[in-house]
Protein backbone atom coordinates (compact mmCIF):
# COMPACT_ATOMS: atom_id res chain seq x y z
CA UNK A 1 0.00 0.00 0.00
CA UNK A 2 0.90 3.49 -0.93
CA UNK A 3 -0.18 6.79 0.96
CA UNK A 4 2.46 9.00 -0.71
CA UNK A 5 -0.39 11.64 -2.22
CA UNK A 6 1.63 13.64 -4.75
CA UNK A 7 0.97 17.49 -4.48
CA UNK A 8 2.18 18.68 -7.70
CA UNK A 9 0.31 20.78 -10.70
CA UNK A 10 -3.18 22.84 -10.00
CA UNK A 11 -3.54 20.44 -6.67
CA UNK A 12 -0.87 22.56 -4.52
CA UNK A 13 -2.45 25.58 -6.78
CA UNK A 14 -5.69 24.97 -5.08
CA UNK A 15 -4.01 23.98 -1.42
CA UNK A 16 -2.34 27.46 -1.76
CA UNK A 17 -5.81 29.20 -2.84
CA UNK A 18 -7.51 27.87 -0.30
CA UNK A 19 -5.40 28.22 2.35
CA UNK A 20 -4.63 31.78 0.90
CA UNK A 21 -8.42 32.64 1.15
CA UNK A 22 -8.98 31.11 4.37
CA UNK A 23 -5.96 33.21 6.10
CA UNK A 24 -7.81 36.16 4.60
CA UNK A 25 -11.06 35.84 6.25
CA UNK A 26 -9.50 34.46 9.67
CA UNK A 27 -7.97 37.54 10.08
CA UNK A 28 -10.72 39.85 8.47
CA UNK A 29 -12.70 39.36 11.87
CA UNK A 30 -10.03 40.25 13.86
CA UNK A 31 -10.71 43.84 16.31
CA UNK A 32 -7.70 46.17 15.79
CA UNK A 33 -7.12 45.96 19.77
CA UNK A 34 -5.55 42.47 18.95
CA UNK A 35 -3.26 43.07 16.14
CA UNK A 36 -0.22 43.08 17.84
CA UNK A 37 -1.26 39.40 19.06
CA UNK A 38 -2.54 38.46 15.99
CA UNK A 39 1.13 40.03 14.02
CA UNK A 40 3.06 37.73 16.51
CA UNK A 41 0.31 34.68 16.48
CA UNK A 42 0.79 34.44 12.39
CA UNK A 43 4.46 34.68 12.82
CA UNK A 44 4.54 31.74 15.70
CA UNK A 45 2.36 29.64 12.95
CA UNK A 46 5.13 30.36 10.64
CA UNK A 47 7.53 28.23 12.63
CA UNK A 48 6.02 25.10 11.41
CA UNK A 49 9.57 25.98 9.04
CA UNK A 50 11.13 23.54 11.70
CA UNK A 51 9.51 20.67 10.70
CA UNK A 52 10.94 21.29 6.99
CA UNK A 53 14.18 21.86 8.84
CA UNK A 54 13.92 18.90 10.63
CA UNK A 55 13.14 16.67 7.45
CA UNK A 56 16.12 18.59 5.47
CA UNK A 57 18.73 17.66 8.69
CA UNK A 58 17.55 14.37 8.41
CA UNK A 59 17.94 13.33 4.75
CA UNK A 60 21.61 15.08 5.26
CA UNK A 61 24.04 13.45 3.91
CA UNK A 62 27.58 15.88 3.09
CA UNK A 63 29.18 18.36 5.89
CA UNK A 64 27.84 21.18 4.16
CA UNK A 65 23.94 19.91 4.12
CA UNK A 66 24.12 19.03 7.78
CA UNK A 67 25.50 22.62 8.77
CA UNK A 68 23.21 24.31 6.92
CA UNK A 69 20.34 21.68 8.22
CA UNK A 70 21.03 22.17 11.81
CA UNK A 71 20.53 26.47 10.90
CA UNK A 72 17.48 25.52 9.53
CA UNK A 73 15.84 23.72 12.89
CA UNK A 74 17.98 26.07 15.20
CA UNK A 75 16.29 29.54 13.81
CA UNK A 76 13.08 27.62 12.41
CA UNK A 77 12.83 26.39 16.60
CA UNK A 78 13.69 30.44 17.35
CA UNK A 79 10.93 31.45 15.61
CA UNK A 80 8.35 29.01 16.93
CA UNK A 81 9.38 29.18 20.62
CA UNK A 82 10.00 32.71 20.80
CA UNK A 83 6.84 33.36 18.68
CA UNK A 84 4.36 31.46 21.21
CA UNK A 85 6.35 32.79 24.06
CA UNK A 86 5.47 36.84 23.42
CA UNK A 87 2.03 35.89 22.00
CA UNK A 88 1.04 34.10 24.64
CA UNK A 89 2.32 36.57 27.06
CA UNK A 90 0.51 39.37 25.58
CA UNK A 91 -2.80 37.18 25.62
CA UNK A 92 -2.68 36.96 28.81
CA UNK A 93 -2.89 40.61 29.62
CA UNK A 94 -6.03 41.43 28.02
CA UNK A 95 -8.56 41.18 30.83
CA UNK A 96 -12.16 42.12 31.40
CA UNK A 97 -13.48 44.39 33.90
CA UNK A 98 -15.12 43.30 37.13
CA UNK A 99 -14.82 40.19 38.63
CA UNK A 100 -14.18 37.73 36.17
CA UNK A 101 -10.75 39.76 36.13
CA UNK A 102 -9.65 37.64 39.19
CA UNK A 103 -10.87 34.05 37.58
CA UNK A 104 -7.74 34.79 34.55
CA UNK A 105 -6.02 32.03 35.22
CA UNK A 106 -1.86 32.82 34.70
CA UNK A 107 -1.04 36.48 35.01
CA UNK A 108 2.61 36.19 34.84
CA UNK A 109 3.35 38.61 37.20
CA UNK A 110 7.37 37.99 36.83
CA UNK A 111 7.01 39.69 33.52
CA UNK A 112 7.98 42.96 35.02
CA UNK A 113 6.76 46.32 32.95
CA UNK A 114 8.87 48.46 34.66
CA UNK A 115 12.72 47.73 33.63
CA UNK A 116 14.42 49.99 31.29
CA UNK A 117 13.11 49.63 27.69
CA UNK B 1 10.71 4.70 1.16
CA UNK B 2 8.88 5.51 4.51
CA UNK B 3 7.41 2.83 6.23
CA UNK B 4 3.34 2.78 5.86
CA UNK B 5 3.51 3.48 10.37
CA UNK B 6 5.31 6.24 10.67
CA UNK B 7 4.32 7.78 7.30
CA UNK B 8 0.40 7.63 8.63
CA UNK B 9 1.46 9.20 11.89
CA UNK B 10 3.26 12.41 10.16
CA UNK B 11 0.28 12.48 7.74
CA UNK B 12 -1.96 12.72 10.87
CA UNK B 13 -0.13 14.63 12.75
CA UNK B 14 0.17 17.39 10.53
CA UNK B 15 -3.42 17.45 9.24
CA UNK B 16 -3.94 18.33 12.91
CA UNK B 17 -1.47 20.69 12.89
CA UNK B 18 -2.96 22.74 9.87
CA UNK B 19 -6.30 22.66 11.65
CA UNK B 20 -5.48 23.47 14.71
CA UNK B 21 -3.32 26.60 13.42
CA UNK B 22 -6.27 27.80 11.51
CA UNK B 23 -8.64 27.01 14.29
CA UNK B 24 -6.49 28.92 16.86
CA UNK B 25 -6.20 31.82 15.00
CA UNK B 26 -9.64 31.83 14.65
CA UNK B 27 -9.87 31.94 18.20
CA UNK B 28 -7.91 34.76 18.54
CA UNK B 29 -10.54 36.99 16.86
CA UNK B 30 -11.40 38.01 20.32
CA UNK B 31 -10.19 39.40 23.54
CA UNK B 32 -12.01 36.26 25.67
CA UNK B 33 -11.28 33.42 23.61
CA UNK B 34 -7.56 34.44 22.56
CA UNK B 35 -5.29 32.72 24.87
CA UNK B 36 -6.74 29.70 24.04
CA UNK B 37 -6.45 30.28 20.17
CA UNK B 38 -2.00 30.42 20.53
CA UNK B 39 -2.26 27.43 23.32
CA UNK B 40 -4.51 25.49 20.73
CA UNK B 41 -2.47 26.69 17.76
CA UNK B 42 0.62 25.27 20.03
CA UNK B 43 -0.41 21.96 20.10
CA UNK B 44 -0.60 21.75 16.41
CA UNK B 45 3.09 23.14 16.65
CA UNK B 46 3.94 20.03 18.95
CA UNK B 47 2.59 17.25 17.33
CA UNK B 48 3.83 18.25 14.17
CA UNK B 49 7.69 18.61 15.87
CA UNK B 50 7.44 15.33 17.31
CA UNK B 51 6.12 13.78 14.39
CA UNK B 52 8.79 14.65 12.11
CA UNK B 53 11.60 12.82 14.30
CA UNK B 54 9.38 9.85 12.43
CA UNK B 55 11.28 11.35 8.83
CA UNK B 56 14.09 9.49 10.40
CA UNK B 57 12.26 5.96 9.04
CA UNK B 58 12.07 7.39 5.68
CA UNK B 59 15.87 8.77 4.86
CA UNK B 60 17.35 8.41 1.64
CA UNK B 61 19.93 6.11 1.56
CA UNK B 62 22.61 8.45 0.78
CA UNK B 63 22.12 9.71 4.17
CA UNK B 64 21.04 6.86 6.50
CA UNK B 65 24.99 6.20 7.72
CA UNK B 66 24.35 9.96 9.24
CA UNK B 67 21.00 9.04 10.69
CA UNK B 68 22.21 9.01 14.33
CA UNK B 69 24.53 12.38 13.66
CA UNK B 70 21.60 13.99 12.11
CA UNK B 71 18.80 12.99 14.86
CA UNK B 72 21.02 14.09 17.96
CA UNK B 73 22.11 17.20 16.08
CA UNK B 74 18.45 18.16 15.28
CA UNK B 75 17.66 17.77 18.94
CA UNK B 76 20.83 20.23 20.03
CA UNK B 77 19.48 22.29 17.50
CA UNK B 78 15.72 22.19 18.63
CA UNK B 79 16.87 22.75 22.17
CA UNK B 80 19.05 25.30 21.71
CA UNK B 81 17.10 27.70 19.18
CA UNK B 82 14.16 27.09 21.07
CA UNK B 83 15.33 27.61 24.33
CA UNK B 84 17.28 30.69 23.82
CA UNK B 85 14.19 32.07 22.04
CA UNK B 86 11.70 30.95 24.56
CA UNK B 87 14.16 32.78 27.52
CA UNK B 88 14.45 36.33 25.41
CA UNK B 89 10.92 35.78 24.96
CA UNK B 90 9.54 35.71 28.22
CA UNK B 91 11.86 38.12 29.40
CA UNK B 92 11.56 40.53 26.86
CA UNK B 93 9.73 43.89 27.99
CA UNK B 94 6.22 44.94 26.29
CA UNK B 95 7.36 47.79 24.52
CA UNK B 96 9.77 45.97 23.18
CA UNK B 97 7.59 43.49 21.69
CA UNK B 98 8.05 44.69 18.05
CA UNK B 99 11.58 44.09 17.44
CA UNK B 100 11.27 40.93 19.43
CA UNK B 101 8.61 39.70 16.46
CA UNK B 102 10.71 41.24 14.00
CA UNK B 103 13.64 39.33 15.03
CA UNK B 104 11.50 36.21 15.41
CA UNK B 105 10.20 36.50 11.90
CA UNK B 106 13.73 36.89 10.67
CA UNK B 107 14.71 33.68 12.09
CA UNK B 108 11.79 31.96 10.00
CA UNK B 109 12.41 33.64 6.63
CA UNK B 110 16.21 32.16 7.54
CA UNK B 111 14.99 28.82 8.02
CA UNK B 112 12.89 28.66 5.11
CA UNK B 113 15.90 30.00 2.92
CA UNK B 114 18.16 27.37 4.68
CA UNK B 115 15.68 24.47 4.13
CA UNK B 116 15.78 25.96 -0.01
CA UNK B 117 19.56 26.28 0.11
CA UNK B 118 19.83 22.20 0.62
CA UNK B 119 17.41 21.37 -1.67
CA UNK B 120 19.12 23.52 -4.28
CA UNK B 121 23.34 22.50 -2.89
CA UNK B 122 22.06 19.04 -2.90
CA UNK B 123 20.38 19.40 -6.35
CA UNK B 124 16.83 17.38 -4.78
CA UNK B 125 14.20 19.22 -6.54
CA UNK B 126 13.11 17.82 -9.86
CA UNK B 127 11.82 19.52 -12.64
CA UNK B 128 12.12 23.15 -13.48
CA UNK B 129 8.55 23.73 -11.33
CA UNK B 130 10.21 22.47 -8.47
CA UNK B 131 13.58 24.19 -8.95
CA UNK B 132 11.57 27.72 -9.65
CA UNK B 133 9.74 27.03 -6.79
CA UNK B 134 12.58 26.18 -4.29
CA UNK B 135 14.63 29.68 -5.61
CA UNK B 136 11.56 31.97 -5.44
CA UNK B 137 10.89 30.23 -1.70
CA UNK B 138 15.09 31.19 -1.07
CA UNK B 139 14.59 34.62 -2.51
CA UNK B 140 11.85 35.89 -0.25
CA UNK B 141 13.11 33.71 2.72
CA UNK B 142 16.50 35.37 2.24
CA UNK B 143 15.06 39.24 2.01
CA UNK B 144 12.71 38.32 5.01
CA UNK B 145 15.32 37.27 6.83
CA UNK B 146 18.18 40.09 6.23
CA UNK B 147 15.27 42.96 5.90
CA UNK B 148 13.95 41.52 9.66
CA UNK B 149 17.19 42.07 11.02
CA UNK B 150 17.37 45.69 9.60
CA UNK B 151 13.84 46.29 10.64
CA UNK B 152 15.20 44.94 14.73
CA UNK B 153 18.24 46.92 14.25
CA UNK B 154 16.11 50.30 13.38
CA UNK B 155 13.72 49.56 16.49
CA UNK B 156 16.24 48.80 19.17
CA UNK B 157 17.85 52.04 17.92
CA UNK B 158 21.09 49.93 16.67
CA UNK B 159 20.56 51.65 13.48
CA UNK B 160 19.24 55.04 14.54
CA UNK B 161 19.06 56.96 11.24
CA UNK B 162 17.68 56.26 7.97
CA UNK B 163 20.38 55.62 5.49
CA UNK B 164 19.39 57.89 1.99
CA UNK B 165 21.24 58.08 -0.90
CA UNK B 166 20.29 59.55 -4.24
CA UNK B 167 20.13 56.77 -6.97
CA UNK B 168 19.08 54.54 -4.11
CA UNK B 169 16.05 52.98 -5.67
CA UNK B 170 17.63 52.42 -9.25
CA UNK B 171 20.54 50.86 -7.12
CA UNK B 172 18.46 48.46 -5.44
CA UNK B 173 16.34 47.95 -8.99
CA UNK B 174 19.91 46.48 -9.72
CA UNK B 175 20.31 44.20 -7.30
CA UNK B 176 16.71 42.85 -7.38
CA UNK B 177 17.56 42.64 -11.09
CA UNK B 178 20.85 40.87 -10.40
CA UNK B 179 19.82 38.25 -8.30
CA UNK B 180 16.70 37.33 -10.14
CA UNK B 181 19.42 36.70 -13.38
CA UNK B 182 21.52 35.06 -11.27
CA UNK B 183 18.69 32.97 -9.95
CA UNK B 184 17.28 32.39 -14.03
CA UNK B 185 21.04 31.53 -14.68
CA UNK B 186 20.64 28.58 -12.09
CA UNK B 187 17.21 27.06 -13.51
CA UNK B 188 19.07 27.40 -17.33
CA UNK B 189 22.71 25.85 -16.55
CA UNK B 190 20.68 23.05 -14.65
CA UNK B 191 17.70 22.09 -17.11
CA UNK B 192 19.88 22.50 -20.08
CA UNK B 193 22.85 20.40 -18.04
CA UNK B 194 25.23 23.41 -19.25
CA UNK B 195 28.48 24.35 -17.86
CA UNK B 196 28.15 27.45 -15.81
CA UNK B 197 30.62 30.14 -15.64
CA UNK B 198 30.99 29.76 -12.37
CA UNK B 199 30.70 26.32 -10.18
CA UNK B 200 27.29 25.44 -9.14
CA UNK B 201 27.89 26.00 -5.46
CA UNK B 202 29.43 28.97 -6.03
CA UNK B 203 26.29 30.20 -8.05
CA UNK B 204 24.12 29.31 -5.34
CA UNK B 205 25.82 31.12 -2.58
CA UNK B 206 25.88 34.09 -4.88
CA UNK B 207 21.99 34.05 -4.96
CA UNK B 208 21.44 34.00 -1.58
CA UNK B 209 24.35 36.74 -1.20
CA UNK B 210 22.18 39.51 -3.73
CA UNK B 211 18.84 38.15 -2.17
CA UNK B 212 20.49 39.30 1.65
CA UNK B 213 21.88 42.19 0.30
CA UNK B 214 18.78 43.35 -1.49
CA UNK B 215 16.57 42.92 1.96
CA UNK B 216 19.31 45.15 3.64
CA UNK B 217 19.20 48.04 0.99
CA UNK B 218 15.78 47.94 0.79
CA UNK B 219 14.68 48.23 4.30
CA UNK B 220 17.70 50.65 5.32
CA UNK B 221 16.07 54.04 3.60
CA UNK B 222 12.56 53.26 5.67
CA UNK B 223 12.24 55.58 8.64
CA UNK B 224 11.57 53.80 12.60
CA UNK B 225 8.06 54.85 12.52
CA UNK B 226 6.72 52.95 9.44
CA UNK B 227 8.69 49.64 10.83
CA UNK B 228 5.46 48.44 12.16
CA UNK B 229 4.02 47.79 8.16
CA UNK B 230 7.35 46.45 7.32
CA UNK B 231 7.59 43.93 9.62
CA UNK B 232 3.71 42.71 8.94
CA UNK B 233 5.23 42.57 4.65
CA UNK B 234 8.13 40.60 5.96
CA UNK B 235 5.75 38.35 8.12
CA UNK B 236 3.78 38.12 5.24
CA UNK B 237 6.98 37.05 2.89
CA UNK B 238 8.16 34.60 5.29
CA UNK B 239 4.51 33.28 5.35
CA UNK B 240 5.04 32.53 1.83
CA UNK B 241 8.42 31.45 1.83
CA UNK B 242 7.50 28.52 4.41
CA UNK B 243 4.58 27.46 1.95
CA UNK B 244 6.73 27.82 -1.41
CA UNK B 245 9.39 25.30 0.75
CA UNK B 246 6.64 23.47 1.79
CA UNK B 247 5.47 22.65 -1.72
CA UNK B 248 8.75 21.43 -2.49
CA UNK B 249 8.94 19.48 0.91
CA UNK B 250 5.67 18.12 -0.58
CA UNK B 251 4.58 19.06 3.03
CA UNK B 252 0.59 19.98 2.80
CA UNK B 253 1.16 21.43 6.61
CA UNK B 254 3.84 23.92 5.60
CA UNK B 255 1.98 24.50 2.52
CA UNK B 256 -1.16 25.27 4.22
CA UNK B 257 0.15 27.11 7.53
CA UNK B 258 2.60 28.81 5.48
CA UNK B 259 0.18 30.36 3.11
CA UNK B 260 -2.26 30.64 5.83
CA UNK B 261 -0.25 33.06 7.23
CA UNK B 262 1.09 34.85 4.31
CA UNK B 263 -2.40 35.89 3.09
CA UNK B 264 -3.26 37.00 6.78
CA UNK B 265 -0.06 38.68 6.73
CA UNK B 266 -0.87 40.93 3.56
CA UNK B 267 -4.47 41.52 4.87
CA UNK B 268 -2.65 42.78 7.99
CA UNK B 269 -0.55 44.86 6.13
CA UNK B 270 -2.97 46.71 4.27
CA UNK B 271 -5.20 47.47 7.11
CA UNK B 272 -2.39 49.21 8.79
CA UNK B 273 -0.97 50.99 5.81
CA UNK B 274 -4.67 52.30 5.57
CA UNK B 275 -4.82 53.41 9.28
CA UNK B 276 -2.05 55.57 8.42
CA UNK B 277 -3.35 57.02 5.66
CA UNK B 278 -1.03 56.20 3.26
CA UNK B 279 -0.20 52.87 0.38
CA UNK B 280 2.04 49.90 0.84
CA UNK B 281 4.00 51.01 -2.27
CA UNK B 282 4.27 54.82 -0.62
CA UNK B 283 5.93 53.08 2.63
CA UNK B 284 8.28 51.56 0.81
CA UNK B 285 9.41 53.52 -1.46
CA UNK B 286 8.80 56.75 -0.40
CA UNK B 287 10.83 58.51 2.25
CA UNK B 288 7.66 60.47 4.34
CA UNK B 289 10.10 62.74 6.49
CA UNK B 290 11.16 64.45 2.72
CA UNK B 291 7.37 64.56 1.62
CA UNK B 292 6.32 66.52 5.15
CA UNK B 293 8.42 69.84 4.48
CA UNK B 294 5.50 71.78 2.97
CA UNK B 295 4.89 74.70 3.54
CA UNK B 296 2.52 75.63 6.24
CA UNK B 297 -0.68 78.13 6.99
CA UNK B 298 0.03 79.92 10.26
CA UNK B 299 -2.30 78.53 13.15
CA UNK B 300 -3.96 81.36 15.09
CA UNK B 301 -3.75 81.10 18.71
CA UNK B 302 -1.47 80.82 21.42
CA UNK B 303 -0.14 77.49 23.94
CA UNK B 304 -2.09 77.57 27.29
CA UNK B 305 0.18 76.29 30.01
CA UNK B 306 -1.27 74.86 33.25
CA UNK B 307 -0.46 72.82 35.99
CA UNK B 308 -1.22 68.77 36.41
CA UNK B 309 -2.17 69.17 39.63
CA UNK B 310 -5.13 71.71 38.25
CA UNK B 311 -5.49 69.64 35.16
CA UNK B 312 -5.91 66.29 37.54
CA UNK B 313 -8.37 68.44 39.99
CA UNK B 314 -10.52 69.69 36.86
CA UNK B 315 -10.73 65.88 36.00
CA UNK B 316 -11.51 64.58 38.91
CA UNK B 317 -14.90 67.18 38.92
CA UNK B 318 -15.92 66.15 35.18
CA UNK B 319 -18.36 64.04 34.97
CA UNK B 320 -16.58 61.92 31.51
CA UNK B 321 -13.01 61.84 30.20
CA UNK B 322 -11.85 60.24 27.28
CA UNK B 323 -7.97 59.83 27.34
CA UNK B 324 -5.66 59.38 24.08
CA UNK B 325 -2.85 57.82 24.94
CA UNK B 326 0.32 57.96 22.36
CA UNK B 327 3.82 56.47 22.00
CA UNK B 328 5.02 59.47 24.38
CA UNK B 329 3.40 57.29 27.88
CA UNK B 330 5.36 54.20 26.72
CA UNK B 331 8.30 55.90 26.00
CA UNK B 332 7.47 57.46 29.79
CA UNK B 333 6.52 53.98 30.94
CA UNK B 334 3.48 55.72 32.23
CA UNK B 335 1.00 53.09 31.86
CA UNK B 336 0.71 52.17 35.40
CA UNK B 337 0.59 55.34 36.78
CA UNK B 338 -2.08 56.12 34.30
CA UNK B 339 -4.23 52.90 35.28
CA UNK B 340 -3.93 54.55 38.87
CA UNK B 341 -5.25 58.01 38.35
CA UNK B 342 -8.15 56.26 35.82
CA UNK B 343 -9.37 54.11 39.12
CA UNK B 344 -9.27 57.49 41.22
CA UNK B 345 -11.44 59.15 38.70
CA UNK B 346 -14.04 56.08 38.46
CA UNK B 347 -14.52 55.62 42.59
CA UNK B 348 -15.24 59.71 41.94
CA UNK B 349 -17.78 58.64 40.04
CA UNK B 350 -16.41 60.29 36.91
CA UNK B 351 -16.58 57.64 33.51
CA UNK B 352 -13.53 57.28 32.06
CA UNK B 353 -12.84 55.50 28.72
CA UNK B 354 -9.51 54.75 26.37
CA UNK B 355 -9.71 55.88 22.93
CA UNK B 356 -7.17 54.50 20.85
CA UNK B 357 -5.91 55.01 17.14
CA UNK B 358 -5.06 52.42 14.92
CA UNK B 359 -1.22 53.23 14.81
CA UNK B 360 -0.67 54.06 18.23
CA UNK B 361 2.58 52.94 19.40
CA UNK B 362 4.61 51.50 17.25
CA UNK B 363 2.80 48.64 16.08
CA UNK B 364 -0.90 48.17 15.44
CA UNK B 365 -2.79 47.38 18.36
CA UNK B 366 0.21 47.98 20.38
CA UNK B 367 -1.14 50.60 23.11
CA UNK B 368 -3.87 47.95 23.62
CA UNK B 369 -1.26 45.51 24.80
CA UNK B 370 0.72 48.07 26.62
CA UNK B 371 -2.92 49.63 28.38
CA UNK B 372 -3.99 45.81 29.29
CA UNK B 373 -0.72 45.26 30.74
CA UNK B 374 -1.08 47.63 33.03
CA UNK B 375 -3.53 46.08 34.07
CA UNK B 376 -7.10 48.27 32.14
CA UNK B 377 -9.79 46.40 31.47
CA UNK B 378 -10.21 45.35 27.79
CA UNK B 379 -13.82 47.12 27.80
CA UNK B 380 -12.75 49.90 28.67
CA UNK B 381 -10.52 50.52 25.86
CA UNK B 382 -12.10 52.04 22.23
CA UNK B 383 -11.24 51.75 18.65
CA UNK B 384 -11.47 55.03 16.78
CA UNK B 385 -14.23 54.09 14.83
CA UNK B 386 -16.16 53.32 18.17
CA UNK B 387 -15.87 56.21 20.23
CA UNK B 388 -14.92 58.96 17.72
CA UNK B 389 -19.22 60.48 17.92
CA UNK B 390 -18.20 60.46 21.62
CA UNK B 391 -15.67 63.28 22.01
CA UNK B 392 -18.54 66.51 21.15
CA UNK B 393 -20.37 65.15 24.56
CA UNK B 394 -17.17 64.66 26.84
CA UNK B 395 -16.36 66.79 29.22
CA UNK B 396 -12.70 66.10 29.10
CA UNK B 397 -10.16 64.92 26.41
CA UNK B 398 -6.79 63.80 27.77
CA UNK B 399 -4.43 63.23 25.17
CA UNK B 400 -1.12 61.92 26.75
CA UNK B 401 1.95 61.77 24.24
CA UNK B 402 0.26 61.61 21.17
CA UNK B 403 0.45 64.22 18.44
CA UNK B 404 -0.82 63.64 14.72
CA UNK B 405 -3.51 61.08 15.89
CA UNK B 406 -5.36 64.33 17.33
CA UNK B 407 -4.31 66.89 14.81
CA UNK B 408 -7.77 68.49 13.16
CA UNK B 409 -5.30 69.38 9.76
CA UNK B 410 -6.03 65.84 8.76
CA UNK B 411 -9.58 66.66 8.44
CA UNK B 412 -8.63 70.09 7.06
CA UNK B 413 -5.80 71.34 5.05
CA UNK B 414 -5.24 69.49 1.77
CA UNK B 415 -1.81 70.33 1.75
CA UNK B 416 -1.02 68.42 4.79
CA UNK B 417 0.77 65.59 4.52
CA UNK B 418 -1.28 63.69 7.05
CA UNK B 419 -4.43 65.00 5.16
CA UNK B 420 -7.38 62.46 4.87
CA UNK B 421 -5.35 60.21 7.70
CA UNK B 422 -8.30 59.23 10.42
CA UNK B 423 -7.99 61.30 13.67
CA UNK B 424 -9.35 61.06 17.09
CA UNK B 425 -11.76 64.14 17.43
CA UNK B 426 -10.09 64.91 20.69
CA UNK B 427 -10.79 68.91 19.80
CA UNK B 428 -14.45 68.65 19.86
CA UNK B 429 -14.18 67.79 23.68
CA UNK B 430 -15.24 71.00 25.99
CA UNK B 431 -11.80 70.51 27.46
CA UNK B 432 -8.65 69.24 25.77
CA UNK B 433 -5.76 68.82 28.56
CA UNK B 434 -2.17 67.78 26.57
CA UNK B 435 0.28 66.02 27.88
CA UNK B 436 4.13 66.55 25.88
CA UNK B 437 7.23 67.15 27.05
CA UNK B 438 7.80 70.47 25.04
CA UNK B 439 6.48 72.30 22.27
CA UNK B 440 8.21 69.88 19.41
CA UNK B 441 6.03 68.85 16.48
CA UNK B 442 5.05 64.75 16.09
CA UNK B 443 6.06 62.11 13.79
CA UNK B 444 4.91 63.95 10.46
CA UNK B 445 7.00 66.92 11.55
CA UNK B 446 3.70 69.73 11.66
CA UNK B 447 1.99 72.28 13.82
CA UNK B 448 -1.09 70.95 15.50
CA UNK B 449 -3.93 73.46 15.75
CA UNK B 450 -5.72 71.08 18.57
CA UNK B 451 -3.03 72.87 21.03
CA UNK B 452 -3.68 76.07 20.05
CA UNK B 453 -7.61 76.08 20.33
CA UNK B 454 -9.41 77.95 22.83
CA UNK B 455 -10.64 74.50 24.66
CA UNK B 456 -6.63 73.09 25.45
CA UNK B 457 -4.27 73.29 27.60
CA UNK B 458 -1.09 71.93 28.11
CA UNK B 459 0.61 70.08 30.68
CA UNK B 460 4.36 70.48 30.12
CA UNK B 461 6.56 67.15 31.18
CA UNK B 462 7.11 63.28 31.59
CA UNK B 463 4.05 61.48 30.98
CA UNK B 464 5.10 59.70 33.98
CA UNK B 465 6.42 62.86 36.28
CA UNK B 466 2.80 64.60 35.55
CA UNK B 467 0.34 61.75 35.93
CA UNK B 468 2.04 60.96 39.88
CA UNK B 469 1.13 65.06 40.18
CA UNK B 470 -2.22 64.58 39.02
CA UNK B 471 -2.62 61.13 41.31
CA UNK B 472 -1.61 63.24 44.40
CA UNK B 473 -3.76 66.16 43.50
CA UNK B 474 -6.89 63.96 43.37
CA UNK B 475 -5.64 62.44 46.91
CA UNK B 476 -5.18 65.35 48.41
CA UNK B 477 -8.61 66.82 48.15
CA UNK B 478 -10.23 63.36 48.07
CA UNK B 479 -10.21 63.45 51.74
CA UNK B 480 -12.05 66.49 52.13
CA UNK B 481 -14.20 65.96 48.66
CA UNK B 482 -15.55 62.34 50.71
CA UNK B 483 -16.66 64.17 53.62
Amino acid sequence: MEFQIAFSGFVAVYIFMLAGFAGWVIIGGVPAILHTPLMSGSNFVHGIVVVGGIFALLNASTVQEQVIGFFAVLLGAGNAAGGYAVTDRMLAMFQPSGPKAHKGKRRHAKSSHLKKS
Amino acid sequence: MLAIIPQLAIGAADLAAAFLFMYGLKRMSSPVTAPSGIFVAGIGMAAAVVASFLYAFGVSAAARPFLMVNIALAVVALGLGGGLAWWSGRKVVMTSMPQMVALYNGMGGGAAGAIAAVELLGDKAQGMTQLVVTLIGALIGAVSLSGSLIAWAKLDRVIKKPLRVPGQQAFNAVVMLATLAVGGYIVFVTLASATPLIAMPGLIYLFFACALVFGVLMTLPIGGADMPVVISIYNAFTGLAVGLEGFVLQNPALMIAGMVVGAAGMLLTLLMAKAMNRSVSNILFTNFGATAKHKQTDIKGSLKPTEASDAGIFMRYASSVIIVPGYGLAISQGQQKLYEFVKLLQAAGVSVKFAIHPVAGRMPGQMDVLLAEAGVPYDLIFQLEDINDEFANTDVALVIGANDVVNPAARTEKSSPIFGMPILNADKAKKVYVVKRGDGKGYAGIQNALFYGDNCEMVYGDAQAVLVKMIEAVRGLGLSAAA
